[in-house]
């Protein structure tokens, strides 16, 4: 790993870590692009961000046990019932070919994107100027 | 039950992606699950730390994690993401949110081309 690929990487981590923040996604979305800018083959990307989003997942967490908004109770119902799926999702991927993959992770962007638009626009209110 | 069943979408989902999956949990929280918005978001963040270290196992054992790469993204997007969402409560970002649409499209179109 080069000096610049390092500070690339950190550079990536910082940005996909503001965004996230700021528009209310998780960072995997962003590490995949950027963890296959770093040169990454999409599966690795894929392994190597579902690492990468664990410090940003408990930060996030603590921060939510403190505002009273998290069960934690539904929250391990829910993780370890995700397990299972874990095992399904990760073998369909790495039965696929990778490029297929790619493009699937491509049409997810697209959604992800179309949705935050959505999400906004009925945000938005309707009489922008009224208190 | 609907629980279990939500919970093992999501972690299809992630893992097939590698990304949390909380696009696809949290309104199956809210919808399916009765979950008000705050602690569906919440929540599904704790069930995402679970779910993910499932995923960092699974992956490993195929040899498809770069740790030091992991570290090197992950650890400074914590710090953003926090300073990010401190940012959200006091910015009105909806043109803001036009323009990650964008780049979310605009990456969505490169890794189709390459």
């Amino acid at each position: 790993m080069t000096t610049s690929t390092i500070v690339l990487a950190l550079a990536l981590g910082v940005a996909a870590g503001v965004l996230a923040g700021l528009f209310g996604v998780g960072g995997g979305i962003l590490f995949v692009p950027a963890l296959v800018a770093l040169g990454l083959g999409q599966i690795e990307a894929q392994g190597t961000s579902l690492l990468a989003i664990l410090p940003t997942v408990l930060a996030g967490t603590w921060n939510q046990r403190r505002y009273g908004n998290l069960r934690p109770r539904t929250a391990v119902v829910l993780g370890v019932s995700s397990v299972l799926g874990v095992e399904v999702g990760a073998r369909l991927a790495t039965a696929l070919p990778e490029t297929t993959v790619r493009r699937l992770f491509a049409l997810l962007l697209f959604a992800v994107a179309v949705h935050l638009v959505w999400r906004t626009r009925r945000q938005e209110p309707r009489y922008p100027d009224s208190p | 039950m609907r629980l279990v069943a939500i919970g093992l979408v999501a972690g299809v989902f992630s893992a097939f992606f590698g990304v949390g999956g909380g696009i696809v949990a949290v309104p199956l929280l809210i919808l399916v699950a009765g979950l008000p918005e705050r602690a569906a978001t919440a929540t599904s963040l704790m069930a995402i730390a679970i779910t993910a270290t499932a995923g960092v196992v699974v992956y490993a054992y195929r040899g498809e994690v770069d740790v030091a790469y992991a570290a090197l993204v992950g650890l400074p997007a914590a710090a953003g993401a926090l300073a990010g969402s401190a940012w959200q409560q006091r910015i009105r970002a909806s043109t803001l949110t036009y323009g990650f649409a964008v780049l979310l499209s605009a990456l969505g179109v490169w890794l189709l081309a390459s």
